[in-house]
Order: C-alpha cells, then structure tokens, then sequence
C-alpha cells in the first residue's frame, strides 16, 4: 500500500474517525507512538494485515484499522499516525489528538521506544492526561538489551501507575502478554492513580482557577486539567471540534487564568514552551530508577561511528561499501539474468509451436511472440534478478544502521545542491535502476 | 553561547531557542527543551553536520540550525 488518493489529502481527515466493527462488543484501542517505534509493526503483527511498514518516520499517513481476537473478545486496533507530542502542532499529531479524545476508543496503547525511553514517555504522559485506560507498551526490548540499557519494566509500572508491558513487535509471541494485560485493563475500572503531569506553580495555579468552570462546561469526560491548559492556550482546533461555543463563565474564567500567567511573565507564546518543558521534565523523573543504561555499550557504538564519519576514512569507507554493493548487483545479477533469459526464451519457442499448432494467422502469432513475449521475457531477466539483488543489500546496510551515517556524512554536499543528506540513498538506488535501463537498451539493439 | 560552540565529547544545557515555526516545533519535539543536557558526540567529515546526544538518543543538526540553539555552561 502505497500514498494512494485514499490515504493522503481531505480522505483522511474525513476517514479518521470512521470505526468498522464486526461485533458490536467489540473494543475499539487506539495505538499511539512516536515515529518509527516499529508501531505499524506491531499493529500488522497483532491483526495480520499487511499495511505497509518502512523504516523512515510518517509512514502512517492515515489511521489505518484492523481487527484481531482473543479468545470470544473482538478488538478494533486503530493504527494513528505516529507523533512526539499531542499539541496539535501539525495535521498528523490533530488527527491523533482527536482520535484520542472524540474517537470513542475504549482504551489507548502507547507504543515506546526501549532505547529513548524518556523521549517515548513524553507522549505516554500526554496520552495518559486524555485517555483514563491507557497501556504502555515499551517495544524494541531486545534492540535494548543489545544496547546494554536495563529497563525495569515494574518501577516503569509503578512510576506511571498504569500497566507496562515490554515486548518485540517482530516476534509474534512476545505480544501474547499485551493482549493479556490489554483485556485486563479494558475489563476493570480505570488505574486508579494514574501519573498526573505536574506543571510550574503558576500554571498550576492558572489550571486550578479554570478547572471548576471547566467542569461545569464540558462535565468530566474528558480531563478537565488538559482542557483547561488548551484554552489558557488558546487552542482555537479544539474548541472548535468541541462545537466552537464557550459559555460566558469559561470566558471569563480563562481569561482569568490567562491574567495569573501575565504576572508570572508567561505570555501566551511561550507557555507552549513552558508545558513542553515540563512534560519533559516529568517524563525524566518517570524514567528515574527504571532505566539504567550502561556507558560501555555506548562507547563500542561511538567508537564505529568515529570510524564511519571520521575526516579521513569516513569518505573511502563509504565508497568502498558503496562500490562492493554495486559490484555484486551488476556483476552478480548476470549470472541469474541469462538463466532467467534461457528459461523464458525456452518458453517463447514453445508458445509459438503452439500458436502454429492451432493455425494462428503469421501476424498474430509475430505479434505474440516476437512482440508481447519476447519484450517482457527481456525485461524481466534484465530487471529482476539486479533488483532482487541490490535491495536485500541495501536492507542489511540499513538494518546495520550505516545508511544512516552515508546521509550524515554527505549532507553537507547535497544541502549545497539544496537537497539533503538522505537523497543519497534514493540516487543509490536510481543508479542501480538506470544501469538496468543500459543494460535493457543495449538488448533491444541486439534485437 | 549556541550549541556550536561545544567541542565533541562537551555537554552543556539548553537555555533556549531561537528557532520559529516549524524547525523549533521539530526541536522541541526531539527534545531540545529549556533545562535539556545535550552532549556533542561528533561531526561529519566535512564539519557539518554534527552529532549531538540528546534525550537518549543521537540526533545531527546542521550548523545553520545550530545557531539557534542557545546553550549554557553545565
């Protein structure tokens, strides 16, 4: 599945909210996450879908659906775009907001990063404000551990006061648990002390002057704590998919909050950056205790990196890895090539025995064979064997993490053309598909 | 003081942004927030970008953006 009419653009919006259930009993569970955590992963992994994954951030345009079970329990997972934050900041972390707040899931999974806990616990303590059910779900358990950073999944539990659950979203098994606990959590009454994000005391004391009139308003169904600070924000996208009306009482009581932030010096521009501050702040103290990473496994990945991006080897190191992988896909992809050009051509003359066979006119027959067959038969022994080739390769290199550091090293030379560092990957590529395209051409003129 | 101004190996503290829009949404997104420690852990061979440890995890940042990115001694 590709960036289809469908999934970019006004359809996405107006599907966002747009739930399928099979049973009406069934749950309907959000999954939230930074980007790339490896979310979409878990999502195909858990419902068997085959939405496509891709290791750069964004992949999830729209909020993609799909159904799993356990046991007679039916459960709708919403697949929503992945975010840092749910400030509304742009349409992906709107939608993901929304969702989250109007779009009735019973229940809310935080996929996290093992290996940038405290970034993922950002989003997990935001999630947590809106979503009274919410399960955290720290992925990548084993990239972690490969990193020698401990994670103590119970402390984690603790600190936040809702369930964790540590998993690998590429082994199928180790989501048993999530399941498990995710019933658990959807059956009961919600986590009685769920970590309240804690702000500086005149937002504190802002939030506390606007939360009964808040209240009063909207009723307590969604924490009247974040609606009192989106106001004090002025966050015109909330108010208005909350119906745009605001009764006197709540005008003027944020107006009052907004004058105890004017004496503290917090104008309206910069308690945005005020509240992300503190977020951030609470989720180091969350992390506190529950992660312990030790410096020597930092130290080997250092240690390679200052080799791959260092001024004098950096360069030839890239090269050279560059020119094996071009090596083995062009010359390796011959081998195949004429195999594949042997067995199809073989097939070709048996086709044309065929048509001759049932007395096909000469034209048809020319036009079959020679043309149709013979045209596809070139492409696909020319094309094929060098693209199946070069992208397993191009995937180990990205899985080792040094396509990464080809675009750090040669950002420099590409943001001078105005482009930047990771379109070099893409011209890799482009010139394994233009060789291809040589290749193909001097074929027709052997023809 | 920006954050181009620690040399590899040197950790300070953000003090503030100066970046607008969408490029300061994006650092504080990554976590470049006001009170974050950051730690330079090298540059690409050509000196831009360079690599900073941030949050737990190692983010590049241009140069250009770098001078947005007002820090102060630990």
């Amino acid at each position: 599945m590709g960036l289809t009419a469908g999934s970019t653009g006004f359809a996405v919006s107006e599907a966002a909210f747009e739930i399928h259930k099979k049973n009406e009993r069934d749950r309907v569970i959000a999954i939230a996450g930074n980007p790339n955590v490896g979310k979409s992963t878990l999502f195909n992994n858990l419902t068997g879908l085959h939405q496509h994954t891709g290791n750069w951030p964004g992949k999830t345009v729209s909020s993609a659906q799909g159904c799993c079970s356990v046991g007679e329990q039916g459960y709708v997972l919403v697949d929503i775009p992945g975010t840092y934050s749910l400030m509304a900041h742009s349409a992906e972390e709107e939608v993901a907001r929304n969702f989250i707040c109007f779009g009735g899931a019973e229940a809310a999974v935080v996929v996290c990063d093992a290996t940038c806990l405290q970034r993922s616990m950002n989003l997990a303590l935001q999630v947590m404000e809106i979503c009274p059910k919410t399960l955290v779900c720290v992925n990548l358990m084993d990239e972690a551990r490969r990193r020698k950073i401990k994670i103590d999944l119970k402390r984690l539990e603790e600190n936040l006061g809702v369930p964790v659950v540590g998993t690998q979203a590429r082994k199928k098994r180790s989501l048993g648990e999530l399941m498990g606990r995710l019933e658990e959590l959807c059956a009961s009454p919600p986590p009685k002390s769920p970590r309240r994000l804690r702000y500086t005391k005149p937002i504190e004391e802002a939030i506390s002057a606007l939360e009964p009139s808040v209240r009063g308003h909207f009723g307590g169904e969604i924490n009247p704590r974040w609606l009192a600070l989106r106001l004090l924000e002025n966050d015109s996208s909330l108010t208005e998919e909350m119906g745009g009306y605001l009764s006197a009482d709540l005008t003027e009581a944020t107006e009052r909050g907004k004058n105890i932030l004017a004496e503290a010096g917090i104008t309206a521009d910069c308690l945005k950056d005020r509240i992300v501050s503190c977020i951030m702040l609470n989720a180091e103290e969350v992390c506190d205790g529950a992660v312990e990473s030790s410096p020597e496994s930092c130290r080997c990945d250092r240690f390679a990196d200052r080799i791959f991006t260092s001024r004098s080897l950096g360069y030839p190191i890239m090269l050279l890895l560059l020119m094996v992988v071009f090596w083995i896909t062009i010359v390796g992809s011959n081998y195949p090539s004429g195999w594949l050009s042997t067995a199809l051509f073989a097939l070709g003359d048996r086709l044309r025995d065929l048509l001759e066979l049932i007395n096909a006119p000469p034209w048809l027959t020319g036009l079959l064979t020679d043309g149709v067959y013979r045209v596809l038969a070139w492409v696909v022994s020319v094309m094929l064997p060098p693209m199946a080739i070069f992208f397993p390769l191009f995937t180990l290199l990205e899985d080792s993490g040094y396509l990464p550091r080809v675009a750090y090293n040669l950002d420099k030379p590409f943001h001078k053309c105005s482009a930047c560092g990771k379109q070099a990957l893409t011209m890799c590529m482009g010139y394994i598909i233009l060789q291809s395209l040589h290749t193909l051409k001097k074929c027709y003129e052997f023809i | 003081m920006s954050i181009n101004d620690i040399k590899t190996g040197e950790r300070a503290r953000v003090k503030g942004l100066l970046a607008h829009g969408t490029m300061r949404r994006r650092m504080l997104d990554i976590g470049l927030v006001n009170g974050a420690e950051v730690e330079c852990v090298g540059q690409s061979p050509m000196g831009d970008p360079r690599a900073y440890l941030i949050c737990g995890a190692v983010i590049a940042i241009r140069r250009s953006d770098g001078d947005n990115v007002i820090i102060e001694d630990i």
